[in-house]
């Protein structure tokens, strides 16, 4: 399927990521955006209260980000393209309806343009904090998809990615973006509609009566319907079997959670997209993502300046996580160094992965700013020698 | 006749003998829009939550409500279980999140009659909010709210709607906060169509629901229910019956009734019966009509979100 | 003795202008039926029914009017009233 030519703003643009963010949206067919003012985010919805009456959806300024995050599911069920933009504070009160849409398997999508906290913390400054909240905030066991874009470019791109892969996957999908790449302006090229590739819903050809929301299987993503086709379906976040009625028992659960849990590990493949360069003949690998990516290639350069063999291994895909890319990489390497603006939330997963077979170092910090390259290169220098 | 009808033989006999006399007695007229494959469900003998779903089905099937357009979503508690047991599109929840799900559902596609039917707990404590917002924007959904005075579902604690000095399990010696009075409220918030009965009243809980349909907008029924589990016991009420025969001796159907007498102290009476029915534009007509003004042709008629 | 019962029974049931169908085995016996049945044509069962709760009868001796009053109140969609098509 392709996008929409009446919506899509074709041209090359001088545009921020929270503007590329919104025209992606448009572009992947989100017609309904529902959202709570927050800094660094306001920005994406705002533009999209401009564009939207002129193309034919709703934005709802919702009463907080409990409610935006749970209008967007509903939406989905009457068959749109859903999503919700905020930033930490307003991140925090979504958690309970990540674990709905994952439980629902309800295709949405949710940005967070990331800044320093905990709590108010810093309200105009990037962060990436919230890698971990977005992987398990909700309480439970589950996988998501997360996509961390670095550039205004990217986030157009990836809003796309993320509408087409919640599609795909039925599974809520986030764009982890950061303040930095919210607020920066930068060449931004939209294609022709025609050249946009939109991922359909997924919706049964089965009758009513035979139809049920997880009975209809394409792999291990059951197919869909929406409200008002005459399925009379039952959606419910209790644990149910494939009929969606609430089958409270141990064993019913482990099929289910099992089944959300593998449809995204097993396709893992499919889902991750990593940048690389130079990483087969690295001693050292600097892994980051996001705005850290951009001065971590800096650090990279300074490195390898000085005769060092370092590679650089940017996640666009956060989550699920590269992790055999990482145990490859343990066996063969030294040591990995991960550029990131938190406590090293990816660091863990690096090391995690890498078994100790690699050292695992992290050029750290608490948000607000992003790191200086001298930093980086002094830590790759560090861990060569 | 159906095996299960238990009735005097004799008469069994006059019955059939004269089909023609006939009308109706195969089936309950519930059935049709019950999943019957989930019967019997899940509340107590005597709760009045299953009452308040005959008159819904009724009022259903009085006004001829399109049922593949229909969904019903509810939110978290013993209410909050209707939506699962009714043959229609049935969201169940979050605990408060109904009306925003419900928000998302009738915005995107606007040809859906969406309907919440929850508890009072679900809907005016931890989903005041959007209660609030949802009336103030006269979203067009149907609110039924099942007040049994208490959270039930959790084992009988206190509610914002618990009368002042009666027992919950979080207030053994009596509850010491002023009850909310939730028609008062949600006038204020602005719901075109506000009627409060109790289950007691069927017929007449029945005929609001059947209005409601009619009426676009935001609407609000309260239906005072028993819970003889975790409320009625506590409170010197044995039995569900023993409730019910409570609300018949103190529910006052008066003239020009107003919300702000509504409020529902212990032993006092309750006052019933319809008490809000206004018109207000709905968020989505207001939205449309805004826009074809300010924007005229660059607007682009909404007609759904769907894709 | 017992053929009076019977006749005042037949009566009754001449003047019955409908009755009601129940379906026993659905029953909790909370007793909203045989409560407020506006006739007073209810009564609870001796036995229980396979929920293990008495369960609504019709009582012989009273008119039921097929109103269908015990039906809107049953919160287990056990009994439901229904009237006779014509009534002579
Ligand atoms: C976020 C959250 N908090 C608390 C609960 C626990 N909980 C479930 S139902 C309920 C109260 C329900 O009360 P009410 O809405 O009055 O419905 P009732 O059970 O009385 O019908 C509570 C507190 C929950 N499920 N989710
Ligand atoms: S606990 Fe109360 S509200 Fe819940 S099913 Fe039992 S009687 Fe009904
Ligand atoms: S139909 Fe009416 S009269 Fe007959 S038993 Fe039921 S409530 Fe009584
Ligand atoms: S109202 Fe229904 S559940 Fe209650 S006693 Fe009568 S038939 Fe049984």
């Amino acid at each position: 399927m392709k996008a929409d030519e009446k919506a899509v703003n074709t041209g090359i643009h001088f545009m921020d990521g929270d503007s590329a963010c919104c025209e992606g949206a448009i572009a992947a067919g989100c017609r309904f955006v529902a959202g709570y003012p927050i800094t660094p985010s306001t920005e994406v919805v705002e533009l999209i209260a401009q564009r939207f009456p002129k193309i034919g959806g709703i934005f709802i300024q919702m009463e907080d980000e409990i409610a935006s995050s749970i209008a967007i599911s509903g939406a989905s069920w009457a068959g749109a393209k859903a999503m919700t933009v905020t930033s930490g504070p307003g991140f925090s009160l979504m958690m309970e309806h990540i674990g709905y849409a994952v439980m629902t398997e309800t295709p949405c999508v949710f940005v967070n343009v990331q800044r320093g906290g905990p709590s108010t913390g810093l309200p105009t400054l990037p962060g990436q904090q919230d890698i971990m909240q977005c992987r398990w905030g909700s309480h439970g066991d589950y996988e998501v998809i997360a996509l961390s874009p670095n550039s205004p470019q990217e986030c157009f791109d990836l809003t796309i990615q993320c509408f087409n892969l919640a599609e795909k996957y039925r599974v809520p999908v986030f764009l982890m973006m950061d303040e930095c790449v919210g607020h920066m302006s930068e060449r931004v090229v939209i294609p022709p509609a025609d050249e946009i590739e939109i991922e359909p819903r997924h919706y049964t050809e089965q009758a009513p009566g035979e139809f049920s929301p997880y009975n209809d299987m394409e792999g291990l993503v059951p197919r869909t319907t929406k409200a008002g086709d005459g399925h009379n379906i039952l959606v419910t976040g209790l644990t149910h079997d494939d009929r969606g009625y609430p089958d409270m028992s141990a064993n019913t659960h482990q099929v289910l959670v099992d089944r959300l849990i593998k449809k995204i590990r097993h396709s893992a493949d499919d889902i991750i997209i990593l940048e690389e360069d130079d990483v087969d003949g690295a001693d050292i690998v600097v892994v980051s993502y996001g705005i850290s990516s951009r001065v971590a290639t800096r650090g990279v350069r300074m490195a390898r300046e000085k005769g060092l063999r370092v590679g650089m291994l940017r996640l666009v895909t956060v989550w699920p996580f590269p992790e055999n890319r990482i145990r490859e990489l343990a066996d063969r390497i030294e040591a990995f160094v991960v550029v990131e603006m938190n406590q090293g939330q990816i660091m863990r997963e690096v090391q995690r992965c890498s078994e100790g077979r690699a050292q695992v170092a992290g050029v750290l910090n608490y948000g607000g700013a992003i790191h200086p390259p001298e930093e980086i290169y002094q830590t790759i220098a560090g861990v060569s020698s | 006749m159906t095996e299960s009808v238990v009735t005097d033989h004799t008469k069994q006999e006059t019955i059939s003998a004269d089909q023609n006399r006939v009308e109706l007695c195969e089936k309950n007229p519930a059935e049709d829009f019950l999943r019957m494959d989930r019967i019997p469900h899940i509340w107590c003998p005597g709760c009045g939550i299953g009452t308040s779903v005959n008159a819904f089905v009724r009022a259903l099937i009085e006004a001829k409500v399109d049922r593949s357009k229909l969904c019903v979503v509810s939110g978290i508690g013993c209410s909050g279980r209707v939506s699962g047991y009714l043959n229609v599109d049935a969201f169940h929840t979050t605990h408060g999140r109904a009306i925003p799900f419900a928000t998302g559902l009738k915005l995107a596609n606007p040809e859906l009659t969406v309907v919440v039917y929850s508890g009072d707990g679900d809907l005016s404590a931890i989903g005041g909010n959007h209660l609030v917002h949802a009336a103030r924007r006269n979203i067009d959904i149907k609110v039924v709210c099942v007040n049994n005075f208490i959270y039930s579902m959790t084992g009988g604690q206190a509610a914002p709607t618990t009368p002042m000095g009666t027992i919950a399990s979080t207030a053994p010696y009596g509850f010491c906060e002023y009850a909310l009075n939730l028609p008062h409220f949600v006038e204020a918030c602005g719901a075109t169509y506000i009627a409060r009965w109790t289950t007691f009243h069927v017929r007449q809980l029945q005929k609001s629901m059947q209005e409601s349909f009619a009426k676009k907008g935001f609407t609000f029924i309260e239906v005072i229910a028993p819970c003889p589990t975790l409320y009625g016991r506590r409170n010197q009420y044995r039995q569900g019956v023993d409730e019910m025969k409570m609300f018949k001796e103190v529910s006052r159907r008066e003239k020009d009734i107003e919300t702000r007498d509504a409020e529902i102290k212990p032993g006092e009476k309750i006052v019933i019966g319809k008490f809000v029915d206004r018109e207000r534009e709905t968020w989505l007509e207001s939205m449309q009509h805004h826009y074809k003004e300010v924007l005229g042709d660059a607007y682009y008629p909404y007609t759904g979100a769907m894709i | 003795m017992k053929d009076s019962k019977m006749a005042t029974a037949e009566k009754k049931e001449r003047q019955s202008r409908g009755n009601v169908n129940i379906n026993k085995d659905r029953c909790k016996g909370c007793g909203f039926c045989v409560e407020f049945c506006p006739t007073h044509a209810l009564r609870f069962s001796e036995d229980f029914n396979a929920l293990g709760y008495h369960y609504p009868v019709r009582l012989e001796e009273a008119a039921c009017t097929g109103c269908d009053q015990c039906g809107a109140f049953c919160p287990d969609f056990a009994i439901f009233g229904y009237r006779y098509k014509s009534h002579t």
